[in-house]
Formats: C-alpha cells, sequence, structure tokens
C-alpha cells in the first residue's frame, strides 16, 4: 500500500469513528475511545524503541508523566495558550529525552533497560519531592484551565474528544511515515545486528538516540492529552507501574505488526476494565493473562494473525 | 608493481601471545590471495586489524598509500575494505533484497530520510544488480534466517559488495559447507573477483580449493609470515611442507 494511500484511509476512519461516536455515542464511549487515544499513542510510540530499534525501555512513562506535568504547570501559570504549552513541552520532552537518551543508549540489552528505569524513578522523585511546585503525591490539583483558542474550547467534552482524535490520527500516522521510512529501515537494522549494521557503516549510536528521543516526543504527547483528559496530572504517570502497562500492552498486542500495540492498548484497557470491575484481585488476573500470553501464544495478538495470515497466503517475506 | 593495500611490520599481542608479529605483505590491484595457516596462526587477527575491529600495536596498513593503521571501523569501511565474516553476519529479518536495499542505502548515506518510503528506487535497483552478481535473485523474496548455510554466507558476502569496496576480505567463505556446496561457492567467489575486478583476500582451510584458485598464498604461523608465493612455489616450499603441512599436502595436492 503506498503512504498516500494508508493515510487516507487512515484520517477517514478517523472521521468516520469520530462523528459516529458524536451522532449515536453516549459519554461513555467517549471516555474509552479518548483513552484508547491515548493509550495506544503511548504504547506505539514505545514500540519505536522495542519493535523496530530492539531497545527496551522499561521507564518510558517519564515521557508521559513529564508531558502531562509540564504542560499542566504551563496552563496553570496562566501565561501561555495551549498551542505554545504544549510546543513548550515538546520543547522539554526533546531535552530530556536528548540528555536522559545519551546517557541510555550507551548501553546494550538489560543494562539499557535499567538505565531506563533509573531515570524515570528519579523523575517520579522529583514530581513527588517537589511538592511546592507539583502538589507531591496529590498530584495537580485545581483543574489545568484550557483558555478557548483558534476558536476552540476544550472544555466542551466533545471538542476535546474531536482535537484528541484529530492529534491521536496524525500522531499515528507521522509515526507510521518513519518506520517505513529508510530512516525506519535503519533502526531495524539495527535491531537485527547491531554490529554488522556498525560495519555497512551507519552511525548506529546516533540513531539509537533519535529513536529515542522520537520515541520520547510521541511518549510525551500522549501525556498531553492524558493531563487534558483529567484536567491534572498524577505522580503515577510517571511511575515504574505505568511503563511496566504499556510494556504489557506491546506484548499482548505484538510488536512486529505496526497496529499490535493499539491493539494491545484496547485489549489490555477492556480487560482492566472489566476486571476491576468484578474483583479487587485484578493484578492476579492481569498477571495470568500476561503468563498465558508469553507463555502459551509466544506473541501478541496481530503477530499471531499476521502469521495465520500469510501461512494462508502460502508467502514468505 | 603496483600496490593496493600494504601492510608494513603489523604488530599485535594480546598478553603473553603474538598474534601478529612484524607481518609484512603487499597485495596488488585485482589479485586472488589465499592466507593459509593452522589454527591460531592469527589469521583472523589479520583479518581483524586491517578491517579496524582490532588496533594495531605497531606497523602500518597502507591502502593505496594511506595509512588506515587504527582508524575507526566505519571509515575504513568508507575507504573501501569490505569484509564477511566467518559466521555470516545477516539481519535475519529482513529478506534479501531488503537487506541490500538497506545495505546499499546506508553506503550511499540515504538512511536519514524520514519523509521518503523504503525502499528507494534507485537503491533497489542497485540492489538487484548485487543480486544478480551473488546469484542471490532466486530467494530476494525469503527472509534472510530462512536461508540455506550457503545462501546466507553468499548474502553476507553481497552485503559486503554493497559498499564497493576496494579489497574485499572473505573469512573462510566455506565453512561449514559440504563438499559439492563449497565448490558452488568457491566458483562464485570467483566469478565475483573476476567480475567486480577488486582485490580479493580470502581465509581457507581447503588445500584443494586453495591451490586451485589462488594466485598467491600466504602461509602463516605463530603469527609469523612463514612464506609467500604462487600456489606451485608453496607447494614445493620445504618450510611450508615441514613447519605446516606435513606429508598431507603431497596427499591433497
Amino acid at each position: 500500500m503506498t503512504a498516500r494511500m494508508e493515510n487516507i484511509i487512515g484520517i477517514l476512519l478517523a472521521v468516520v469513528i469520530t462523528a459516529a461516536t458524536l451522532a449515536f455515542g453516549g459519554k461513555a464511549l467517549l471516555d474509552v475511545l479518548m483513552r484508547l487515544a491515548i493509550f495506544g499513542l503511548l504504547a506505539l510510540s514505545l514500540n519505536i524503541l522495542v519493535g523496530y530499534t530492539g531497545l527496551v525501555s522499561f521507564g518510558h512513562a517519564m515521557f508521559f508523566g513529564l508531558g502531562s506535568y509540564t504542560f499542566g504547570l504551563l496552563m496553570q501559570s496562566g501565561a501561555v495558550s495551549i498551542p505554545v504549552a504544549a510546543l513548550l513541552t515538546l520543547v522539554a520532552a526533546l531535552v530530556w529525552g536528548g540528555v536522559v537518551g545519551m546517557f541510555c543508549i550507551r548501553l546494550d540489552d538489560i543494562y539499557f533497560s535499567f538505565l531506563t528505569l533509573a531515570f524515570q524513578m528519579l523523575l517520579y522523585s522529583i514530581i513527588v519531592g517537589f511538592v511546592s511546585l507539583t502538589g507531591g503525591d496529590q498530584g495537580l490539583m485545581g483543574g489545568i484551565p484550557r483558555p478557548p483558542f483558534l476558536g476552540i474550547d476544550l472544555t466542551d467534552p466533545k471538542q476535546l474528544f474531536v482535537v484528541t482524535m484529530a492529534v491521536f490520527v496524525t500522531c499515528v500516522l507521522v509515526i507510521r511515515q518513519i518506520v517505513q521510512s529508510p530512516f525506519g529501515f535503519a533502526l531495524r537494522m539495527i535491531r537485527d545486528n547491531a554490529e554488522r549494521a556498525r560495519f555497512l557503516g551507519l552511525p548506529v549510536q546516533r540513531y539509537k538516540l533519535i529513536a529515542f528521543v522520537l520515541s520520547g516526543l510521541f511518549g510525551s504527547i500522549s501525556g498531553i492529552l492524558m493531563s487534558l483528559y483529567v484536567s491534572g496530572a498524577y505522580p503515577n504517570f510517571a511511575f515504574w507501574s505505568t511503563s511496566g502497562d504499556v510494556i504489557f500492552m506491546i506484548i499482548l498486542g505484538g510488536i512486529t505488526v505496526f497496529l499490535g500495540p493499539l491493539v494491545g492498548a484496547a485489549v489490555f484497557l477492556l480487560l482492566n476494565d472489566n476486571i476491576t470491575r468484578m474483583t479487587e484481585h485484578h493484578g492476579i488476573v492481569m498477571g495470568v493473562v500476561l503468563l498465558a500470553v508469553v507463555l502459551g501464544l509466544r506473541k501478541g495478538f496481530l503477530d499471531l494473525l499476521d502469521d495465520w495470515w500469510r501461512a494462508r497466503a502460502g508467502a514468505v517475506r | 608493481m603496483t600496490v593496493r593495500l600494504s601492510i608494513v611490520g603489523l604488530m599485535k599481542r594480546f598478553g603473553g601471545v603474538v598474534a601478529s608479529d612484524n607481518v609484512t605483505l603487499d597485495f596488488a590491484p585485482g589479485s586472488l590471495t589465499a592466507v593459509i595457516g593452522p589454527n591460531g596462526a592469527g589469521k583472523t587477527t589479520f583479518f581483524n586489524l586491517i578491517s579496524g575491529k582490532l588496533k594495531p600495536d605497531a606497523g602500518q596498513i597502507l591502502l593505496d598509500g594511506v595509512d588506515i593503521a587504527g582508524r575507526s571501523q566505519s571509515e575504513i569501511v568508507r575507504r573501501g575494505i569490505g569484509r564477511a565474516f566467518q559466521v555470516a553476519s545477516i539481519f535475519p529479518r529482513f529478506t534479501v533484497e531488503e537487506a541490500l536495499t538497506a545495505a546499499v542505502l546506508t553506503h550511499r548515506q540515504q538512511t536519514s530520510s524520514m519523509l521518503r518510503r523504503f525502499p528507494l528506487p534507485l537503491a533497489l535497483a542497485r540492489a538487484r544488480e548485487i543480486m544478480a552478481l551473488a546469484g542471490l535473485e532466486r530467494v530476494a523474496s525469503t527472509p534472510s534466517r530462512f536461508l540455506s548455510h550457503g545462501d546466507q554466507k553468499l548474502l553476507d558476502i553481497a552485503l559486503a559488495l554493497a559498499l564497493e569496496p576496494k579489497v574485499l576480505l572473505l573469512d573462510e567463505p566455506t565453512a561449514g559447507m559440504g563438499p559439492e556446496e563449497r565448490w558452488q561457492m568457491i566458483e562464485r567467489v570467483q566469478t565475483l573477483w573476476r567480475e567486480v575486478g577488486m582485490t580479493l583476500v580470502f581465509i581457507e582451510h581447503d588445500m584443494d580449493i586453495v591451490f586451485k584458485i589462488a594466485q598467491t598464498i600466504r602461509v602463516l604461523r605463530y603469527g609469523k609470515v612463514l612464506a609467500e608465493g604462487t600456489p606451485d612455489e608453496i607447494r614445493s616450499n620445504a618450510d611450508v611442507i615441514e613447519a605446516y603441512l606435513g606429508t598431507s599436502l603431497e596427499a591433497s595436492a
């Protein structure tokens, strides 16, 4: 499929879903789709690292937390409009991702994972400890002001929904373009065999850093959407358990098919919501599901579907 | 004699072991040379030093007169020394065509583009040329991890060819192959050498192959150059017969 076809289909789908939800859906469906967009984007952004570059970050939630807190604080300061605050948040994520990334990408495998985890917990400690700025473990209190801009009023749930969906589909299409570009295939070379890639003349470290920063930028956009959605920001956005949830989503959905993480996010949110309603021991149930997927299927749902499809078509690729 | 690659007094120690002991060798442009020697003679170390994977303790590596000793691997690659590995080093999840296209893009420094879609047509065309040269067209759309052992080694060599090297180093191109596959492989290598016109140096254990195709043979032992010459000269060299090949040389020749 050509890039243009993908973009047209993606935008059409998003428009149809958004319009249908506004026309026929209730507030509950609006909420479900917004959370799916937010966590789907978070999982897709992490998969730039995990699925395409072969770097398993255990600390991806740091960008989620950084995005929501930076944006929330900027809006509470009252000094800037929503687009400007979003832009400044991206700059903050760029700087944080660049600095943290420079340390992390020097390490391989599990050491990389642990260092990302350490930086995430550093950010978490700052958020919890710097009470006068962040409200500590209470989170950013008092709501996040959402002054109208360009005729858009995000205090209206429907307008917020439309904007969230628009940002989501734009980001998904941009990520898709990146991973299908020559740059995206350079990342796959690093994933498959970094030493050989280096020997072909690829500046492996530089490409890893760029992937790290890109992944963080999209993760922080997800954080911005989250803070708009809940009108606040909470320390657990930057906690390790949130990173764990996102990795769970990726494992559920599969890492080799582009939309795998999005499907994983949908399954995760469905499971989480329903199980939480039925039992307080939802951690046990989620754990069993994770074990079943990892030990039983050995791959994510979309990976499995993809294998089945190729076997049926008799095609190898 | 013009010289493409000239090694002068190359030294490398690992603790007490001297893996490369004052090695001095010249390679003419377009030559086909075999490097032989018993296990532990320092053959792979010799390749690792030239290709920049190891840094020499002393000595010069002159490529067209420019000393590249101690430079980074990527710079040495850029200057024109390509290499295939003893154990095929490939990209398991790439198809053959994708891998070669990606290698060509890397060589042309076009991998930074995020706005265009892979594969770029010019790089793909070049990848197909290389596939034709290496005889890999029949497996163009097979994922590399599903290739036969021999095809994986061919792909490894093809990846090195994507860099358009002046000098190509092949570390045991026939390792782990059956007798018939070996000859197919070595004929393919010989054809490549003839068609591309590069300087080719290969390490090989199979003496039949070495004496059949090499123009010149260099024998290493304990990190030193024991002998060099044409196959006929090596075959009758008393040092080589005594120290390395023993009586089996006569048997295999």
